[in-house]
């Protein structure tokens, strides 16, 4: 914490010194660690690739640590020029119409090429309104995958599971036999909710998932799902599957200390991994259940979008727009996904990373791409719910209750479901 | 007593207005804004508002999550007061006591007061560690299987636990100086009297020390109520799911966290009022039973 906050204040120090023809704006972002400092690398690179513009990247806490920020700001008048909000903040900050420019308005104003299209599927229309406008600018863009010791499999003679049956009669108990936990995962609704929607197909709330309409209702008691939290439950009590309660990292250390065999986590993770690591790993797509789809869909993006917020002057949105035209550039992009993990927001970049033979050094790099790229269906593109946040509190409380025997799976369903239809209305009474 | 010797109205309040100035604005003000949201559902960036009445009130009284924080609170308070008062008061009694090394024995108590909430909040999450602490393998040696964030109570015992450690330091100095205020002469008196060491801690000592634990308990409610949010925050490592959540960490969590400015100004008010009632309470009965001398 303490060595970001350096970094932090060492970058402003930077920026003071700048010449006084230059347009200044801020960024303010939810990158600790590694992620900080490479946040802080194509910040230079962008100072250093023109003269007329310097921007300050400004690390503000977690997710939730920097919304609340920005929030405040804007309510002081002492807004960044740009936010970075994660996916489960995005309907606070769409929802909210003239706190922020949308991305595609603020390039096309400046004059900068911009076309949905070169953007990757699955990454597309997430942070999009109902008319499939771009609001926010996809930046650190993740999906579950499912992350495998390479070892532990080749002790229990299987191969990483492509479907939830697979994982149930073969490689689990063949895991379990070899001595291992089978399975771990870090994100009960990102991982077992969301995607498990998408991934299958599934619709996820009316109002075509709340891209089209404040009235949503969320969708979640569904018999998939209900199935899959059953499933869970059992293999828990097998000894295939283990949770170590709703904290991210809770989960992933048993994975990468080599008691769990696998585990679902971001493709943003590889990078960490990759370092902390010494036994052979790799990634796999997300298994689907075969009684449900044979045809599995693809997942949408995690992880958070650029926002510009509004109430800036001109040359400040000219700033911010070149900025985010820096990164969207297949060179920025192929450097932030290599030292990161997270996926190249457009295919250009895709394109040239693979040429660099970085997916024939690293295939696990390239499964959360693969995996954003498969055919999608009508309920692929996301969700767009208000209060989600406390929605995804509400998941993991039950979700914690479930597994720890407290709650059956339809009982905790059943007041998931209330629970988000109380926190939507009263959403929607808040934008009256 | 000789009347104050200020001449004229105009001075006395010249010189009060600093404070009250504080006051108003950082205690008038944004009270009055909390209970002006209570009211209303309002867009997080300030765009939109409904007035929505009591909605925001009746709301809590029937939300099950609520009332479990509600109960969970008065759980945690009761224990954390309790047992951050006893400890040290034994402690202090015993400190008392002691002659040679007094000064060393002192400050080893104290020390950990310099601790900030967050850190103690850290350290009982690495001793409470599910693969790794301390404490979790003691447990296991007696076949206990501990799960920090996984268990419920096991979750609301580490936050009780480094809560009551983080508050026996204050405790013990604030008894220690009020059993070292206690004339020798009655000591002394007490000793003549009457041989037992039991009797004469709760007849002569424990009353004579009572205006010290009356001040502690009121700081100690406060301390469990409000000061310890860093520790909770910091052992639910911000991501709450199915753990224990004290009032003041649920308002933070709706509010700050979820964006539901109306829903947590309601859970401020509602906290507000019973820290009114808790005060009225213990200064009106509680009081009365104390003698100051």
């Amino acid at each position: 914490m303490n060595l970001l906050k350096i970094a932090a204040t060492t970058a402003f120090g930077l920026t003071a010194t700048a010449s006084f023809a230059e347009t200044e704006i801020t960024f303010w972002h939810a990158m600790g660690g590694q992620l900080g400092e490479t946040v802080n690398q194509v910040a230079k690179d962008f100072n250093a690739s023109q003269d007329e513009y310097k921007i300050t990247p400004v690390f503000k806490g977690s997710y939730e640590e920097t919304l609340t920020a920005g929030i405040a700001a804007f309510r002081a008048g002492e807004q960044p020029n740009i936010i970075q909000v994660f996916d489960a903040g995005a309907a606070t900050v769409i929802g909210a119409a003239g706190a922020v420019i949308p991305v595609e308005d603020l390039l096309e104003q400046n004059k900068l090429d911009f076309d949905i299209n070169d953007y990757i599927a699955g990454v597309r229309y997430f942070y999009a309104d109902a008319d499939g406008k771009m609001i926010g600018m996809p930046f650190n863009s993740s999906t579950p995958i499912l992350y495998y010791n390479q070892d532990a499999l080749d002790a229990a003679g299987v191969t990483a599971p492509k479907t939830w049956e697979e994982f149930a009669e073969t490689t689990g108990p063949a895991l379990k036999e070899a001595g291992y936990i089978p399975l771990s995962q870090s994100h009960l609704p990102w991982i077992f909710t969301e995607n498990f929607f998408s991934r299958h197909n599934l619709q996820f709330a009316s109002n075509d998932n709340g891209y089209t309409g404040l009235d949503t209702q969320i969708m979640v008691n569904h018999p998939a799902i209900r199935a899959h939290f059953q499933a869970l439950t059992d293999w828990k009590e097998a000894g295939l599957f283990e949770w170590y309660g709703t904290g991210w990292s809770d989960n992933q250390d048993p994975f990468e200390s080599g008691q769990v065999a696998m585990w679902l986590g971001s493709s943003g993770s590889f990078g960490g991994i990759q370092d902390r690591v010494d036994f052979n790993f790799s990634a796999t797509m997300l298994p689907y259940w075969e009684a449900v789809t044979t045809e599995p869909t693809q997942t949408f993006i995690g992880g958070a979008a650029l926002f510009a917020m509004s109430g800036h002057d001109e040359a400040e949105n000219a700033a911010a727009a070149a900025f985010f035209d820096f990164l969207a550039s297949a060179d920025t992009q192929v450097m932030w996904h290599k030292e990161t993990g997270y996926v190249p927001i457009t295919t250009a970049a895709y394109e040239l990373a693979a040429e660099q033979g970085h997916y024939e050094e690293f295939p696990a790099a390239e499964v959360g791409i693969q995996q954003l790229s498969l055919p999608g269906g009508d309920f692929t593109r996301g969700y767009r719910m208000g209060f989600y946040v406390q929605i995804r509190d509400v998941m993991n409380r039950e979700y914690g209750r479930i597994l720890t025997g407290e709650a059956t799976v339809d009982e905790a369903f059943e007041i998931i479901e209330t629970e988000a239809n109380d926190l939507l209305s009263r959403f929607a009474r808040t934008q009256g | 007593m000789k009347r104050a010797a200020f001449g004229q109205i105009g001075f006395p309040i010249l010189l009060l207005i600093p404070q009250l100035v504080i006051i108003a604005i950082f205690f008038y003000w944004p009270a009055g804004y909390a209970i002006q949201s209570s009211f209303y559902l309002q867009d997080p960036f300030g765009f939109g508002s409904t007035y929505v009445g009591m909605d925001n009130y009746t709301r809590l009284t029937t939300s099950r999550t609520y009332l479990s924080s509600f109960w969970f609170t008065v759980i945690f308070t009761t224990l954390v007061t309790f047992f951050s008062l006893a400890i040290a008061l034994l402690l202090a009694v015993k400190a008392d006591k002691v002659i040679r090394g007094a000064k060393t024995y002192r400050t080893l108590l104290m020390w950990v007061y310099a601790i900030a909430p967050p850190v103690a909040g850290l350290m009982g999450v690495m001793l409470f560690d599910q693969s790794r602490g301390n404490i979790t393998q003691l447990l296991a040696s007696f076949g206990y299987d501990y799960r920090l964030g996984v268990n419920y109570w096991d979750t609301a015992a580490a936050m009780i636990t480094v809560s009551i450690w983080k508050q026996i330091p204050v405790n013990f100095i604030f008894f220690l100086s009020g059993l070292q205020a206690i004339p020798r002469s009655v000591r002394e008196a007490a000793l003549i009297d009457n041989a037992s060491g039991s009797s004469r801690f709760w007849d002569i000592t424990f009353p004579l020390l009572a205006p010290t634990g009356f001040f502690l308990l009121i700081i100690n409610i406060t301390y469990a109520l409000f000061d310890t949010f860093g520790i909770v925050d910091t052992i639910v490592k911000g991501e709450p799911g199915n753990n224990p959540m004290t009032l003041v960490y649920r308002v933070f969590v709706d509010g700050f966290r979820g964006g539901d400015l109306g829903g947590s100004s309601a859970q401020s008010v509602v906290l507000m009022v019973l820290v009114l009632i808790l005060t009225v309470v213990q200064f009106r009965f509680l009081e009365r039973r104390i003698h100051y001398t």
